[in-house]
């Protein structure tokens, strides 16, 4: 048993509806009780879905639990397959019915539906989210690839982006971009956006391009080892890494590299002047160990920080990340328990943290800037405008999304001049944005204080009136006082009392 | 300001026949009344023993990474914990001890079931005995379960409720307790109005400390805020307290009523009952006014969520001049929400339980104007023009009595109000084409219905 207060992964059942709800032509039977429909809300909200996953939970009870459970998860299973006729369906178990026994995989078996039904192992008092995108794609793929001729001209596939996928949407069309560049046409890309008809083609591909490996790696290593198809062993988020990336490329396919630099134009600014305050910065970087170790690199190589920590959440890369710190002398935190991390950053006192969203909280509560770099994602991951980290575009996003969080060039000598000034003092944060510093937290001076009372056109707060005042939200408190405190004067009103309060909430009303 | 329409002759909705379904419920296990319970009760820690997914649930379904040191989390069950049970109760113990050092703020602490729990049948009353023995004096430990195989949403804080029945001290006052979680502000408005009627002993449940817990006993009268507390109201008859029935405090008639029936328990004099109540029934009429013009003659449909739909709808359609299509519900527990149903006019179907494909038909079939359902189902049905309004705002949004009625009514409102909005410059959303980053097959939202 673990205390958990924020969890970076969710349990392997989501990794596989992240799989499914990318692909096209699949569902997923999940036996599961009522409640764990709630991971439907993770694409619907967060990734602002406009169809729900194609995921059907069985929906046991208590009371079903001693009668037969394996029928109803039968039932579920041919209505599923009725009502929205996949090309391939996917069975699993979420943790509590993983506990009751009921072997998905054979019964979804032994109904003898017309099409190919593939049945999931996801240990979920082990391993993670993950893993269970990792495992679902592979299987889907070891079961749906069937030997074909490759392509006349030379193709890739692109693995690794499903639902959910931190900037998956936009580091496709990057990819895609960059392999067009060198005369490479995209085969198929998966799981996000494929059908089963298209996996069976993935063998058609001449190579992979492993995008990322926290959920396509088991299914890459198949590909190659059955189909002789090899796979890109470098990620391509930052300058450096896209030209390693460029490079692995050519080797493989025996083209020279040829790539449209046009629009890279995070080399120039991290070369301007102004960047100049950007030198020796001391960052933090956590998130999931691909993430990390690409943060890590545009960090040292291209921004030129100082990176004094780094970790990953994800227990499958703890090797590579280990050693990643090695290089950078400093000793690799791999921990999925946030408190551990707030305390790393508490000692390491970093001046920037390339996080997740947890480490933005973390970042909140000490008053230290942080740029989000990896999943878990939140809806502000999901940007209306293009935003990749892949790719040319990629490594311009990343420099304006690291710079962003960070107090300005000139702006930085101004705080240390006036340190006393009442506008740049060392809390006040960038004049840019809301600020991180932990004085502004909470702080809401326009409503916590209560003027006293002087003057005849003064309208006085009753004793009952300010405490209930004070009852309502602070970030709407303040409209509330000044509508109150207009509504009075307006009616020639001096003591405001509750009545007075809610008299003016009910003519403000729409 | 409109007249409230007459009362529905006969028992209204009480007795219509009910569509009972069973399949895929879309709705939230009972652990997620911990996200509005943990900001009630102040020195209260929700121990949730349970798998990875409760912990997920927890962070995913409210959004409330906002609280850097929350008063919840989950002992998450690993493999070893389900090989012996044995094992599982001293680790149980040892996260308990660690928690409880770390945090002597913690006054009472409940252990959660979850689904995992429960199936393999970890004993948590016994544990909870178990500690509150060893922490005797500094932390009382209770327990409840919030699992998805034996609670809906809400039931959740009904579970806890009813958990906290038998820790209340024995008195023979007589007295009112308030029950149901409310927002500070709105139980204060609650006790005023209470205060104002002349009932000199009101007391609540939840208590915001647990050195301020009301007692109970054979002279306690009480009165539900909330219509899923079913299993906390059996408790408190068990202790001997008496229920008085009454429609739900929403909108202005609800209030009204709501008050009604306490003040003849206690027998208010009619004169001081309309000049306490005068004024905000006013005023509470007058907020609504607002909202009647967009809500009138609008048809509305709930799916089941969190049992709050009946009294809703009774609100909706007597008080805004809406016409209720489908009114869903996790659970009808008619001996709470009855005189709701009898105050609904006949017309709307009743369903009980969910087959959410086959309600799903049914809605897009009768195209309301309004649809109110849980986060998984609002963006694909937005995106096949129906207009939603997410119901866990209802739960987690001051909604209740006089001050609040104008606000009940403007959630409903909002989302009429925003699609009508767009819908003024149609060639915003209805573009000439497809954007290429959208699925092959994939309709494009349409503001067809209201536009």
């Amino acid at each position: 048993m673990k205390l958990a207060v924020w969890t970076y992964e969710g349990p392997p059942h989501v990794g596989a509806m992240r799989v499914a709800t990318g692909m096209e032509g699949v569902h997923f039977v999940l036996h599961a009780p009522q409640g764990d429909t709630y991971a439907d809300l993770l694409f619907t909200m967060i990734e602002r879905r406009d169809h729900r996953p194609p995921v059907t939970f069985t929906t046991f009870q208590a009371r079903d639990l001693g009668s037969d459970t394996a029928t109803l998860f039968k039932d579920a299973c041919n209505a599923a397959y009725e009502r929205y006729k996949p090309e391939a369906l996917i069975v699993g178990a979420s943790c509590t019915a993983e506990l009751i026994q009921d072997d998905p995989g054979g019964l979804a078996a032994a109904l003898d539906l017309p099409i190919p039904v593939i049945p999931l192992e996801l240990p979920s008092y082990q391993r993670k989210e993950n893993f269970g995108a990792d495992e679902t794609f592979f299987q889907i793929v070891k079961h749906l690839a069937k030997p074909c001729e490759k392509t006349a001209n030379i193709t890739a596939n692109i693995l690794g982006p499903t639902g959910l996928g931190f900037r998956h949407r936009d580091d496709i069309v990057e990819v895609t971009s960059l392999l067009n560049d060198m005369g490479i046409d995209v085969n198929v890309v998966a799981p996000m956006g494929s059908s089963p008809t298209e996996i069976a083609q993935l063998p058609a591909a001449h190579f992979n391009v492993l995008l990322y490996p926290e959920t396509a790696e088991a299914a890459a290593r198949w590909l190659e080892r059955t189909f002789d198809q090899p796979f890109t062993k470098t990620v391509p988020i930052g300058v450096g890494a896209t030209r390693d990336f460029l490079a692995e490329v050519a080797e493989i396919t025996g083209k020279p590299v040829q790539s449209d630099e046009s629009r890279l134009r995070q080399p120039w600014y991290s070369a301007s002047v102004d960047s100049t305050y950007l030198t020796g910065k001391r960052v933090f970087v956590f998130g999931d160990g691909t993430h990390v170790k690409t943060a890590a690199r545009i960090a040292k190589e291209e921004m030129c920080f100082e990176v004094c920590g780094l970790g990953c959440y994800n227990r499958e890369f703890a090797r590579d990340v280990r050693a990643l710190g090695k290089d950078y002398g400093v000793e690799a935190l791999i921990t999925d328990d946030y408190l551990d991390v707030e305390q790393a950053i508490e000692r390491l006192q970093p001046e920037l943290i390339l996080g997740t969203q947890m480490e933005r909280h973390i970042g909140k509560r000490l008053g230290i800037p942080c740029a989000v770099i990896s999943a878990p994602v939140h809806v502000q991951d999901f940007p209306a405008r293009y935003s990749p980290q892949a790719g040319w575009e990629g490594a311009n996003v990343i420099f304006d999304t690291w710079v962003h969080p960070l107090v300005m060039g000139l702006e930085e000598h101004l705080l240390t001049m006036f340190r006393e000034d009442f506008e740049f003092h060392d809390d006040a944060g960038a004049s840019h944005h809301g600020g991180h510093a932990p004085r502004e937290i909470g702080a809401t001076p326009d409503v916590t204080e209560i003027p006293t009372p002087s003057g005849s056109d003064v309208v006085v707060w009753l004793q009952d009136a300010e405490k209930e005042l004070k009852k309502i939200p602070f970030f709407v408190r303040g409209k509330a006082k000044r509508n109150t405190e207009a509504f009075a004067t307006e009616r020639g009103v001096t003591e405001i009392s509750i009545d007075t309060l809610y008299e003016a909430k009910a003519h403000f009303a729409r | 300001m409109t007249d409230m329409p007459a009362l529905p002759q006969g028992n209204g909705c009480r007795d219509v026949p009910v569509l009972k379904q069973r399949g895929q419920h879309e709705v939230f296990c009972g652990l997620t009344g911990i996200i509005w319970l943990h900001r009630k009760m102040q020195d209260a820690f929700f121990l949730v023993v349970g798998s990875r997914t409760c912990a997920h649930l927890l962070q995913s379904a409210a959004g409330v990474m906002i609280f850097a040191e929350p008063r919840f989390g989950t002992a998450i069950l690993e493999e070893k914990d389900l090989a012996g049970l044995a094992d599982a109760n001293e680790e149980l113990d040892r996260e308990v001890e660690r928690l409880l050092s770390r945090r002597s703020d913690i006054k009472q602490l409940f252990l959660v079931g979850s689904c995992p729990s429960e199936v393999i049948k970890l004993d948590l009353e016994r544990a909870a005995e178990r500690l509150s023995e060893k922490y005797f004096g500094k932390t009382q430990v209770l327990n409840y379960s919030g699992s998805g195989i034996e609670t809906t949403f809400t039931q959740g804080e009904d579970a806890c409720l009813a958990s906290i029945v038998p820790a209340m001290p024995k008195t023979t006052e007589r007295q009112l307790l308030v029950v149901g979680a409310l927002p500070d502000v709105v139980e204060d408005q609650a006790l005023k109005l209470l205060g104002d009627l002349g009932i000199e002993t009101v007391r609540v449940l939840p208590s915001r400390t647990a050195d301020e817990i009301a007692g109970v006993g054979p002279n306690t009268v009480f009165a539900l805020t909330q219509p899923f507390l079913g299993d906390a109201a059996g408790a408190l008859e068990r202790r001997g307290a008496r229920h008085i029935a009454a429609p739900f405090p929403f909108g202005e008639e609800g209030t009204t009523a709501w008050l009604a029936a306490i003040a003849r328990e206690f027998g208010v004099d009619q004169d001081l009952f309309e000049t306490v109540t005068a004024a905000p029934r006013a005023r509470a009429r007058k907020a609504i006014a607002r909202s009647h013009e967009v809500l009138q003659n609008k048809r509305i449909f709930f799916f089941p969520d969190s049992q709050l739909e009946v009294p809703l709808a009774r609100f909706l359609t007597r008080e805004c001049g809406m016409e209720a299509v489908e009114v869903g519900t996790p659970f009808l527990h008619k001996g709470l929400v009855g005189p709701d149903l009898e105050m609904l006019a006949t017309g709307p179907q009743i369903s009980e339980g969910q087959d959410v494909d086959q309600q799903l038909d049914r809605a897009i079939a009768a195209q309301p104007d309004l649809t109110v359902c849980g986060l998984g189902l609002a963006n694909p049905l937005e995106a096949r023009g129906l207009t939603t309004k997410w119901a866990i705002e209802l739960v987690f949004t001051p909604v209740h009595f006089y001050e609040q009625a104008g606000d009940l009514a403007e959630l409903f409102t909002r989302p009429l109000r925003r699609r009508a909005m767009l819908a003024e410059h149609p060639s915003h959303i209805n573009g000439p084409e497809i954007s290429s980053g959208e699925r092959e097959g994939a309709k494009r939202p349409s503001l067809g219905a209201l536009a």
